[in-house]
């Protein structure tokens, strides 16, 4: 968590390795591998995965073919056999019942034409489907209802298990009802400020950022 | 210019033996109708890139060309030869034509019953005559652009459709035009004529292909009446040879309540020239106007829109994607016409373009002449490179870099094919697309 501009969605995309950003100091080791190094289907292959905060419409491809695509990299990454169409089919839609997809999706370009909450519910579609290592969220529940939220949180929590790490990342108490951290940190400047439970979401919630930010300074004797 | 003018010369000078020889040559009404034709030819000559309507496509590789007429070449070819351009899963009547000539032994029109008619036009100057004479060259105009005038004087074959009132023909009917090898390049004329009686549907699908032809100039014209509360799809798919010329021009005359859908595809050729010019003449009609043209190399693909809004209540939608690499120019012009009466028009233009290297061209031209005061237009063009957004949503999905890149073109590509109905031409254009895209390989294996 932590105040707009505390570089969450920043970290979130370094990971996921955007190249619009440069890292110019530093390596991030997942799994005894630096991140950094990979380029990001690589990293995809390897396990990371990163929802959106604003998933991307790819008019003209449907779901299918992309998810396809998607899953059979990372499958022949993983040295499994790649899916043929019936196989996929088959997983994908039992994979679509549990998160309560409608198949009509298969058929629809990716992302296009869909709702905030549709793009949000997709994201952890494909995350259910991929069955990534690290799951990195990126505001997936800004600006979704209470049903949406919901959804998402289930698909997450579905996804919980001991060789998965999930980071969520977002600005609300509201979504940790739903999805309940074992931890939470506090990002602000760049760095971590504060760590803790699940209580430090409703503390924060009550009294804001400013007063972690305030107590910054202490925490990170290097800024200014 | 003096080349220009040798050229020129020298289709009037073959005309007056080709009118006393050709197919319908001892039919007066026919007869006149060329003859006005080879006239007005005469004062119109090519256009060149003075002409507004031709600023960016230059005509003068074909008007300096010396072209020879097709002389019943390629009458050889057997069933098998053609194997290559089925459509696999479409079954339908099919007219195939060899260096512009209706080919008999390679064609299956099938038999139509309740008096609707698949035949070439050269059977259709005789046979249909009361059907034919009130519609040919009636719209499309020949008085306007030289390429028409032309292919109105030499006009002598091409297919033939006559749906009957409340006929519906569910089977695309294709006409499929295949140039092959000619001792000297020449020139073809195909004429179509589409008449859809009152409620009635019908599919068509026209098809330029080669076996073998280089050099050589298709100058087509289809000529199609859609008549109250009918449906008619037309698709054009041009896969001429690298070097080939063809400048093609659809004219749709839409009476009430009917709805037309045009489907474009240009993969081939050097030089092409697609004119789509949809009149909404009755009140209440729809058209669709959709289009993917790609180039490559030092092709030119010039695409000119005329969408003429005659009556009032009609929808147009006009969607082209291009997509433009190696040396290509690509060419879109888009003009909405609203004519006073044509109140509650609501038209809508999209052009988008992807240029995928630093030498290739487009120029997108939108153009709306609005004389109602209660319509509603939107035109809108894009020219840009791939979204780099989109690249990486892919490669974080696993999706290696070119194939991501490959995905991303195809679907831009598709977005085309996606709105055309019939399931095997859909499937049929996403192989020849496929394979068109430079890593297309990456598409089908993912």
């Amino acid at each position: 968590m932590g105040p707009n501009g505390s570089g969450k969605s920043t970290l979130a995309q370094v990971l996921a390795g955007r190249e619009t950003y440069e890292v110019t100091r530093g390596e991030v080791l997942y799994e005894g591998k630096n991140l950094l190094e990979m380029a990001p289907e690589e990293r995809a292959c390897e396990g990371v995965f990163m929802a959106f905060q604003y998933p991307v419409e790819i008019p003209g491809v449907s779901s299918a073919q992309f998810l396809k695509a998607a899953l059979n990299a990372i499958r022949r990454a993983r040295g499994l056999e790649e899916l043929d169409a019936m196989e996929f089919l088959a997983l994908v839609k039992q994979k679509f019942k549990v998160l309560g997809v409608d198949e009509k999706l298969l058929h629809r370009s990716v992302n296009e034409g869909f709702s905030g909450g549709e793009k949000k519910r997709n994201e952890i579609f494909q995350m259910a489907l991929l069955e990534p290592r690290l799951c990195i969220l990126d505001e997936t529940d800004s600006g979704l209802d209470i049903d949406a939220l919901k959804i998402v949180a289930s698909g997450v929590n579905g996804l919980r298990s001991p060789g998965r790490a999930i980071l969520v990342i977002t600005h609300y108490q509201r979504l940790l009802n739903y999805i309940i951290p074992d931890y939470v940190h506090v990002l602000v400047d760049g760095r971590i400020v504060r760590s803790g439970g699940k209580e430090l979401a409703l503390e924060l919630e009550e009294k804001g950022y400013a007063l972690i930010e305030g107590g910054a300074g202490a925490a990170a004797p290097g800024r200014r | 210019m003096v080349a220009v003018t040798l050229a020129k010369d020298r289709y009037l000078e073959n005309f007056d033996r080709f009118a006393r020889v050709s197919a319908g040559s001892g039919q007066e009404w026919l007869g006149l109708v060329r003859q006005a034709a080879i006239a007005r030819f005469a004062e119109l000559g090519f256009p060149t890139i003075r002409d507004e309507d031709w600023r960016f496509t230059n005509v003068a590789p074909i008007a300096q060309a010396s072209f020879a007429r097709a002389n019943g070449s390629g009458a050889e070819l057997s069933p098998r030869d053609i194997d290559q351009f089925a459509v696999p899963g479409l079954v339908g009547p099919q007219l195939v034509f060899v260096n512009g000539r209706y080919a008999p032994r390679l064609s299956s029109p099938g038999s139509l019953s309740d008096g609707a008619t698949v035949s070439s036009l050269a059977q259709a100057f005789t046979d249909a005559r009361t059907v034919l004479e009130p519609h040919l060259a009636r719209y499309a105009d020949y008085a306007r652009d030289g390429f028409t005038a032309l292919n109105t004087a030499f006009m002598e074959d091409g297919g033939f459709v006559y749906v009957p009132r409340g006929r519906v023909i569910e089977a695309p009917i294709r006409l499929l035009y295949v140039s092959t090898e000619t001792a000297d390049p020449i020139v073809t004329h195909p004429r179509n004529v589409i008449v859809l009686e009152e409620d009635s549907q019908a599919v068509i699908v026209e098809e330029y292909v080669t076996l073998g032809a280089e050099v050589y100039f298709s100058n087509v014209v289809t000529e199609v009446v859609v008549g109250q509360n009918s449906v008619l799809s037309h698709y054009l798919i041009e896969r001429d040879s690298e070097q080939a010329f063809n400048v093609s021009t659809l004219r749709v005359q839409q009476g009430r309540s009917s709805n037309v859908a045009s489907h474009t595809v240009l993969l081939g050729g050097a030089l092409v020239r697609n004119n789509v010019h949809p009149v909404m003449a009755g009140e209440g009609s729809e058209c669709l106007i959709n289009g993917l043209f790609m180039a490559t190399g030092r092709q030119h693909m010039d695409n000119f829109m005329r969408v003429e809004h005659a009556s009032p209540h009609c929808d147009s939608r006009q969607f082209y994607n291009g997509i433009l690499d190696g040396r290509s120019h690509g060419v879109f012009s888009g003009r909405i016409i609203v004519h006073k009466d044509a109140q509650k028009t609501d038209a809508k233009q999209t052009n988008k373009n992807l240029l995928l290297s630093e030498e290739a061209q487009i120029d997108s031209k939108p153009q709306l002449e609005i004389y109602a005061d209660d319509v509603k237009c939107t035109h809108g063009a894009t020219i840009g490179q791939m979204d780099e957004g989109a690249i990486f949503y892919l490669r974080s999905r696993g999706i290696a870099e070119d194939a991501a890149r490959a995905l991303l073109l195809f679907g831009f590509a598709n977005e085309s094919l996606e709105r055309m109905k019939v399931g095997p031409i859909r499937k049929y254009l996403e192989a020849l697309v496929t394979q068109w895209l430079p890593q297309g390989k990456l598409v089908e294996e993912s």
